[in-house]
């Protein structure tokens, strides 16, 4: 099977029900996707597909019709995207483990809604726990970034 | 001396019976500093001068032994040396560094006291030395009970103190300049003539010399880091997915295992049938490991569906199958021979309610899980001249010893290579996992073994926070609370825990009594007694431990009694409050959320006040009653911890530990059914959604003098603050966790 992910091709050998999530983290290496609950239920594992958050955990790899992104190619330490940004800006992180999927939802969101309501925001990220309770430096993480991203 | 020091090993961590065998060792070996860690393998020209600060070539590192659980105690650890040491965010790299008893954990030993951490009296005082003498002597590292701070505080400034200043006598001895002339800024130390030295270059000049130990810790009005906002160091790697955890360790040749053991906790392993699972795709083996199967595969997907795969016949289960069971166990606790410790007992409790009751309750909180997002994993290799472990781990001393007595090593051989933890709340104070990993690895010797537990293994084996009962009955009188007798029915978290470390801890426990009588409130008759159930399933401690029932059970309680009284919930509690300190956080907290102004119709608003690891917390919630149901509108925090380390993460650790209370509190528990856990996933143990989130508003007062930790202390306060709010919202006393059985949420 081949797979676009982070703009890189690669071609893995697994079964078809291999969740992608395990093609990423033990296949290819891609360690920033996490898993955490393997049941859609928690986020940590979100990525893009064309674009769109989808958990990872609960998508065979051979449903992959289109490019991943993960939080690796979102943006790099050096090379912040706009959410990262306002991420850090805002020290969201507790234990983080949580985070690349909070980011990865978030940006999904802002790339459909640029400027989502309170209503926008807790509809899409509230599938996205965080065990450490960090969802007011979220909320207002996403609307920074928004501002960012309007801004630029 | 072999069976004082037995004393003094197993008791360390529990309450009276703890001093035992202590001060038989003498003040001597107490008062001596162990050796220097990082002067083993040491480079040519490197410096150490304790075992905080290493500079070697152009690195300077830090050594912060306490692991980093999200609380940001790696961050606010180095912010401590640098501090003193003149180093800035960036200068430096930090490190867990390696088990060592040098990094023994003193404030650890205090909650194990079993004075009310507002007792400053004479007594107090010196059961805590002797407790932090058997700690020192254990050579005890451990992260938990909200300790890295108090137990860092002085010593990590200390140490970048001691690093100042032997680097100002290195350079005084390269120029023959005087050390009063020279200063040091930024990782230099500055000449008279304004010339710098790096630290680095003085490094071997540095490591030829006796580390000066005369120094003097800066006031904080000089301050540069503590207490000022800060970006912490791990906070670009957490937001880019390139933190790196225990879960994600690859080590080069590693196998993939996953274990499945008995879900009816301690039960055996009747016999199994791996037919299937060996067939199947990337499956190496499987192997037997205590109280269940390992599968060893390729890829750690592959790992746990095979492990699924696998027809086990479990064992009994050694506590009650069924949910009732355990119930009926605590309820039948309210007897004479299970009393474990009446620890009040002010006034006259039996004649203040002899004449009858205002309010007679009874509480109830459930088993509930960690579950920290990231799940329970270690990597091990074993080899023949050592073993090395991969994970993050609170007790790395215990994790030693522990894994040493599997693979046949003695606890030095064995190097522990701590991690960032994704959570634990207490998870990764246990040592099952790490265990299983080592069995499995000392199997097959020369090969890394990473064992990654799925996400319903982990549930399954969540030693849950344990469950417990309260009675209360009190008394009102001319529009005052006169009286509370109080009980309490727990099992013992600390024998449950402590046993399974190897560590049986005689005496009472404290957990049972947490949070239900160490408030400095002064009823003129109280009467507080902890009584112990029997071994249930098995539990551990669970972010702020007995607190996060006993804050409950006394706080609810007092506020229905306040309102039988007739008095306002806050005054009131504020006219009881004996603890100078306390009561300014009652008022603060009353301040900030402007306590006593008029609310809309459906709304109201509660208070509780709970001390736990000497850090005195209120939080007032304010909620509306919807036809939905019950919506949090908003929380108001203030909390008393003498300094604030860091001002940024200290907010967002208190927001995060009244989201994890609230969350909790709403609509999590573990329950058992033919003696297993019936929640296995987050679909059934929900916790908080970002929907959910109040705005929680919050305040770090620094009135007292100890520098307190602020990881647990946020927890206990936040169920009776919202089950006291519903109350003034609806009329409807909940007195029973999770409150959801009772109430709907919108
Ligand atoms: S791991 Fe995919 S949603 Fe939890
Ligand atoms: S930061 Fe720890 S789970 Fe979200």
């Amino acid at each position: 099977m081949e797979l676009i992910v982070d703009g890189q091709r690669h071609e893995v050998d697994v079964e078809e029900d291999m969740p992608l999530l395990w093609v990423l983290r033990d296949e290819l290496g891609i360690k920033g996707v996490k898993y955490g609950c393997g049941v859609a239920a928690c986020g940590a594992c979100t990525v893009h597909i064309n674009g769109e958050a989808v958990r990872s955990c609960q998508t065979w790899v051979s449903d992959v019709d289109g490019p991943v992104t993960t939080i690796q190619g979102l943006g790099q330490p050096g090379a912040l995207h706009a959410v990262q940004e306002a991420w850090v800006e805002l020290q969201v992180a507790q234990c983080g483990y949580c985070q690349s999927g909070q980011v990865m939802q978030a940006a999904a969101l802002l790339e459909q809604t640029p400027m989502p309501s309170d209503a926008e925001i807790d509809q899409a990220m509230s599938g996205n726990l965080c065990r450490c309770g960090t969802y007011p430096r979220i909320r207002a993480a996403v609307k920074l970034a928004a501002q960012k991203a309007q801004g630029a | 001396m072999g069976k004082v020091g037995k004393i003094a090993r197993r008791s360390f961590l529990i309450g009276s019976a703890a001093v035992l065998g202590g001060v038989a060792f003498g003040v001597y070996r107490v008062k001596t500093p162990y050796g220097n860690p990082l002067e083993d393998g040491l480079s040519e020209g490197a410096a150490t001068f304790n075992p905080w600060v290493v500079i070697d070539g152009d690195k300077i590192t830090l050594i912060g032994p306490h692991g980093d659980k999200g609380q940001g105690v790696a961050h606010s650890q180095s912010l401590l040396i640098a501090e003193e040491m003149d180093l800035e965010l960036g200068q430096f790299e930090t490190s867990f560094g390696k088990p060592d008893k040098a990094y023994w954990n003193t404030a650890m030993a205090e909650e194990g006291v079993p004075f009310m951490a507002t007792d400053t009296g004479m007594v107090a005082e010196s059961m805590r030395g002797v407790m932090g003498g058997v700690m020192k002597l254990i050579g005890l590292q451990g992260t938990g009970g909200s300790t890295s701070m108090p137990d860092s505080f002085d010593k990590l400034r200390r140490a970048g103190a001691i690093a100042r200043e032997t680097l100002k006598a290195a350079a005084a001895e390269e120029t023959g300049i005087n050390t009063t002339a020279l200063r040091t800024e930024a990782g230099h130390v500055i000449l008279p003539d304004g010339r710098r030295l790096s630290y680095q270059s003085l490094a071997k000049a540095a490591a030829g010399i006796d580390p000066v130990t005369k120094v003097t810790l800066r006031r904080p009005d000089q301050w540069r880091l503590i207490g000022k906002p800060t970006q912490r160091l791990d906070i670009v790697a957490k937001s880019t997915g390139t933190q790196i955890y225990g879960i994600d360790v690859e080590i080069p040749g590693a196998v993939k295992a996953a274990v499945r053991t008995n879900p009816r906790q301690g039960g055996g392993l009747n016999g199994f049938d791996a037919t299937q699972a060996r067939r199947m795709r990337g499956v190496k083996d499987v192997v037997e490991v205590t109280g269940g199967i390992a599968v060893i595969a390729d890829n750690t997907w592959r790992a746990i569906k095979a492990a699924e795969a696998v027809e086990c016949d479990w064992g009994k289960a050694p506590y009650p199958s069924e949910q009732d069971g355990h119930w009926a166990a605590i309820e039948a606790s309210f007897t004479e021979d299970k009393l474990d410790k009446i620890w009040r007992n002010e006034g006259d409790a039996d004649a203040a309610l002899r004449s009858g009751a205002e309010v007679e309750a009874e509480y109830r909180v459930p088993y509930v899980a960690h579950a920290p997002l990231e799940p329970l994993n270690a990597t091990v290799l074993v080899e023949e001249d050592g073993v090395t472990v991969w994970t993050g781990h609170q007790f790395p001393r215990l994790l030693q010893q522990l894994v040493g007595a599997i693979t046949g090593h003695d606890a030095e051989q064995v190097n522990f290579i701590n991690h960032y933890m994704g959570g634990s709340f207490g998870h990764r104070l246990e040592f099952e996992h790490v265990k299983q990993a080592a069995e499995i690895a000392s199997k097959m010797r020369g090969t890394p073994v990473k064992l990654t537990y799925s996400r319903e293994e982990d549930f399954a084996h969540d030693f849950p926070r344990h469950p417990g009962m309260a009675r209360a009955r009190g008394a009102v009188r001319d529009g005052k609370v006169e009286a509370l007798d109080l009980q309490v029915a727990m099992p013992s978290v600390i024998t449950s825990q402590m046993g399974r470390a190897g560590l049986p801890v005689p005496g009472p426990d404290s957990q049972i009594a947490a949070g239900a009588w160490n408030n400095p409130y002064g009823l003129p008759h109280f009467r507080m007694r902890a009584y112990r159930v029997e071994e249930l399933a098995p539990v551990s401690s669970w972010r702020s431990v007995g607190a996060s029932a006993g804050g409950f059970f006394f706080d609810c309680a007092l506020d229905e009694l306040i309102h039988a009284a007739g008095a306002d919930p806050m005054e009131e509690r504020i006219r009881l409050m004996q603890h100078e300190v306390s009561r300014k956080v009652l008022e603060a907290v009353a301040e900030m959320s402007d306590w006593g102004s008029p609310l809309g119709a459906g709304k109201g608003r509660g208070v509780a006040f709970v001390e736990s690891f000497g850090v005195p917390t209120a939080e007032v919630i304010e909620v509306s009653a919807t036809d939905a149901g019950i919506r949090i509108d908003k929380v108001w925090v203030a909390a008393e911890v003498g300094t604030v380390i860091d001002p940024v993460n200290f907010e967002n650790l208190v927001q995060g530990g009244v989201v994890f209370g609230l969350g909790h509190a709403i609509n999590c528990e573990i329950t058992y059914a033919d003696g297993m856990a019936e929640q296995r996933n987050y679909d059934s143990f929900e916790g908080m959604r970002l929907y959910q989130c109040p705005e929680i508003e919050v305040r770090g007062l620094e009135n007292g003098d100890a520098v307190r930790g602020i990881g647990e202390p946020p927890v206990p306060p936040a169920a009776p603050a919202l089950a006291n709010a519903i109350f003034a919202a609806t009329g409807q006393r909940i007195r029973e966790l999770p409150l959801y059985h009772h109430i709907n949420f919108v």
